[in-house]
């Protein structure tokens, strides 16, 4: 009999990973002079303490989980989109401001608000695509430029629409993604109807790789576009393609801001980072839709559970920071732990 | 008897499978043994044991009679023991002697001592009769002379012990030559070598004995005087093999291709084809001979859509397909294995199943309204690996997982069954193994016999002697002259590639032929 099945081995390493990066993290609170246990049941307290905290944690994971399909979309085409940040900005100012500047029923505005976002988004990415296509520039080099072009111009346009001032008028109640069943359910946390959005986009993606013809152009010119073209596929189509999808579900993202947590956007001092931290996201998650699932959800909860340990621990939000850091840093380097996990079984096996 | 390399009785497992199975191989100092298996027999895979990158599960290896356990790579240096990778691991664009002295520069003061190294490279070089420029860039030089400087690698490091993992692989007859040259010279110096191919021809030239492994088993080793191809050939594969295509004549009917001064540049400018002109019809195979870089892969490039055509036409079934889209072309009948199947033909992190569709995917009944059926590709892709031959545990595996055959049989069969009229076949037997060899050629002419028109194209003369029923030799970007086998020699073949006409070919011929009495030619 087999010991330790790959399938065991799969939920094994990223478990030990988390607990090896919580330890390591326990050892900087204590060499910074400060309780681990105390840390730790704060965190806890934060990500699962009450159905308050469960609300939050779950609203902070649905930007993550779109910003983490954007990257892992373009990857499986072979492109690095660093752009997701500045595509999710555009997202958040397009349905911020279509969320405010029309007056229509709910069954239109939500979904019109929705779409403006996918499509601010998709033309961010569309930009880096066409580029890449047509003249070969790399993507990593335009989708960063993108990045800085998005955030001035996004915050310029805001004090523009507003008059000069800092922040776009509240969006109309009929495009809030906001629920009150889901709020009082969560003992009236912000928690919204994004996170089904963000769901039904993991499907989207799942449904495009894994059913379409467009998915099995996509993939094969991720992984060779060399034998791709002689099989007769447009290199250049898929790669802009793959570019505006991705760009969409950044914009998508953009949006449970701008309908979700904030109804509206405000000027930016920097980048909100949800863009870059869905790299890791999908990174965590192998690039493939319900991995992201899972990155999202580590990195969402650590995000906004992190934020209890200051409170009620009294741990500096620097330390804080470390601290997720580590815990993420090892689940990257799962690999490592896998292949002593394998060394192990191998070991036993001799033994017996 | 003095051995200076012996393993005995190795073996090595992966799981439970048995790559290498209590194999033996002794080499005899000053001696060229080689090492011979099919694809996937193990060859590979007992040489990284030498050579410190596998550790052996059982058996013993012993270095100039003493018991060695060599645990990395670097021991199996400083035990004399250098290897020539089959693909080079050499650094673009470093000039020949840094990529020689890399890893180990020779330092003054803690500058690199470049002039001392091109030096000693130079010394090195003409002892062993390697002709290199030290100096020169490696992306510069020919395949030849980067696999010259793969050999100076080890020489310099001092290794007495060299491996030759399938060093024929991408070269040119007349740089086989050499190489083996070389090879007699290095062991004329004093050094073993041991050369791992599956060439038989290469075998009988060169080495003094060979080791046949089959399905990770010794067969046991024999003294190359007193064997033949044929032995060789059975003892590998473990059957007959026919060496000779057996095939009838051809009955060619109409055009299926054909070329009209074509013209095609590369990205520089500079004109590739010049004016070429070819004709292929139903139920013959043309081959082109030639050497590499005279226009091949860009002529296949041209008819296949892949690169722009500057000036001439090129018809399929009549219909112009000159820089018309790759899948219209190929929808106009045209099947195509290429030259470079890793590159080109497949993708390798795709399952077979998925590469068996990857030029039919597209429609029906594939998919349908933008909707894969997988279960149609699967179940397609079942049906060409039962028919091709294809060795593999299904169509759920990685396309890398399979041996080079395999993924060969598994184009060739996408290829065939999509019923094109004209099929173009780019060196379809690159390393590939005897056996894998005869499939394919048979394929072929089974193409050819049900009235497609097959286009050859290939490095390797008897390939193109035998099975091709025209020859059209390309030199420089035009064919030079178009001969049948039965009526040509190899020797005339290679004066063409090399760039003579036929007529000053027939000439010499004749005259060195009827040793000058007749000079009625002219």
């Amino acid at each position: 009999m087999n010991i330790m099945s790959n399938k065991m081995i799969n939920i094994l390493v990223p478990v030990i990973s988390i607990i090896l990066g919580l330890l390591v993290g326990a050892v900087v609170m204590l060499i910074s002079g400060y309780d681990p246990v105390a840390g730790y049941t704060a965190l806890w307290n934060g990500i699962f303490g009450d159905s308050y905290v469960i609300g939050e944690t779950i609203r902070q994971i649905s930007p993550y989980i779109l910003a983490g399909l954007a990257v892992a979309f373009a990857f499986r085409t072979g492109l690095f989109n660093i752009g997701v940040e500045g595509q999710l900005i555009v997202g958040w100012f397009a349905a911020a401001y279509v969320g405010m500047a029309f007056e229509l029923p709910k069954i239109i505005h939500l979904p019109l608000a929705l779409i403006a976002a996918a499509v601010a988004g998709a033309l961010w990415g569309l930009i880096p695509g066409i580029l890449k296509a047509k003249l070969h520039v790399h993507e990593v080099i335009v989708t960063i430029m993108m990045n800085y072009i998005a955030f001035h111009v996004v915050n310029a346009l805001i004090k523009t629409i507003s008059g000069g001032g800092f922040k776009l008028d509240r969006i109309q109640p009929t495009a809030s993604l906001r629920s009150d069943f889901l709020s009082n359910l969560t003992d009236f946390s912000t928690l919204h109807y994004g996170i089904f959005v963000a769901l039904a986009m993991v499907v989207v993606m799942w449904f495009i790789l894994e059913k379409t013809k467009s998915g099995f152009e996509l993939k094969s010119v991720g992984f060779n576009q060399n034998a791709s073209q002689y099989a007769g596929m447009s290199v250049n189509k898929n790669i802009v393609m793959a570019m505006v999808i991705s760009g969409a579900f950044a914009g998508l993202g953009g949006a449970m801001e701008a309908l979700g947590t904030f109804g509206t956007i405000s000027l930016m001092g920097g980048f909100t980072g949800i863009g870059f931290d869905g790299i890791a996201v999908a990174l965590l998650g192998a690039n493939t839709p319900l991995g992201v699932v899972f990155g999202a959800t580590l990195f969402g909860s650590l995000k906004y559970g992190a934020n209890n340990m200051p409170n009620a621990a009294g741990i500096p939000i620097e330390i804080v920071s470390i601290i997720i850091a580590l815990v993420i840093f090892f689940v990257a380097c799962g690999y490592i732990i896998r292949i002593g996990l394998v060394r192990l079984r191998k070991n036993k096996k001799e033994a017996k | 008897m003095e051995y200076v390399i012996e393993m005995l009785d190795v073996s090595k497992k992966f799981g439970t499978f048995y790559a290498n199975d209590h194999i033996t191989l002794q080499l005899e100092k000053g001696e060229i043994h080689a090492l011979l298996g099919e694809n996937g027999a193990g060859k590979s895979t007992l040489m990284n044991v030498l050579f410190g990158l596998y550790q052996p599960d059982g058996g013993e290896i012993r270095v100039n009679g003493e018991k060695v356990a060599i645990t990395n790579p670097n021991i199996a240096n400083d035990l004399g023991i250098g290897m020539v990778h089959q693909h080079f691991m050499l650094v673009e664009n470093l000039t020949v002697t840094e990529n020689i002295i890399l890893g180990s520069e020779p330092t003054k003061s803690g500058m690199i001592n470049i002039k001392d190294s091109a030096k000693k490279v130079a010394e090195i070089s003409k002892m062993y009769g390697l002709d290199v420029d030290p100096y020169a860039k490696v992306e510069d030089i020919s395949v030849g002379m980067q696999q010259r400087v793969e050999i100076l690698k080890t020489l310099y490091r001092g290794a007495d012990i060299l491996i030759f993992d399938e060093p024929t692989a991408s070269l040119t007859p007349q740089e086989i030559e050499e190489l083996m040259n070389i090879m007699r010279k290095l062991v004329a110096e004093g050094k073993s070598i041991i050369l791992i191919t599956h060439k038989l021809q290469e075998i009988m030239s060169v080495s003094d004995k060979v080791t046949v492994i089959r399905k990770g088993k010794g067969i046991g080793t024999v003294i190359t005087k007193e064997t033949n191809p044929e032995e060789l050939a059975t003892l590998m594969v473990g059957r007959q093999v026919t060496f000779k295509t057996e095939k009838g004549p051809s009955h060619p009917t109409e055009e299926v291709l054909k070329i009209e001064n074509l013209v095609v540049n590369d990205y520089r400018g500079v004109a590739k084809l010049k004016e070429l002109n070819l004709s292929v019809r139903r139920g013959e195979i043309v081959g082109i001979a030639g050497i590499d870089g005279n226009g091949q892969s860009e002529l296949i490039e041209a008819i296949t859509g892949l690169t722009k055509v500057k000036s001439g036409k090129i018809y399929i079934n009549s219909v112009d397909v000159t820089n018309k889209k790759p899948r219209k072309i190929t929808e106009a009948g045209l099947g195509h294995i290429p030259q470079d199947r890793h590159k080109h033909g497949i993708v390798l992190d795709f399952t077979v199943g998925y590469n068996a569709a990857l030029q039919s995917y597209y429609h029906e009944p594939y998919s349908k309204g933008g909707i894969m059926n997988y279960k149609v590709v699967n179940d397609k892709a079942t049906e060409l690996i039962k028919e091709f031959d294809v060795r593999t545990q299904g169509v759920h595996e990685l396309a890398r997982a399979l041996s080079g055959g395999n993924q060969q049989k598994l184009i060739i069969g996408r290829e065939v069954l999509r019923n094109p009229d004209l099929l173009i076949a780019a060196l379809p037997t690159r390393g590939l193994d005897v056996g894998a060899i005869e499939f394919i050629h048979k394929r072929l002419i089974e193409q050819r016999d049900s009235g497609k028109a097959v286009l050859l194209i290939t490095f390797e003369l008897d390939e193109v002697m035998n099975v091709s029923d025209r020859i059209a030799v390309i030199y420089d970007g035009a064919i030079v002259g178009t001969v049948v086998p039965q009526e040509t020699t190899e020797q005339a073949l290679g004066l063409m590639m090399a760039g003579h006409s036929k007529r000053e070919v027939d000439k010499e011929m004749v005259d060195t032929g009827k040793d000058g009495d007749e000079h009625h030619v002219e």
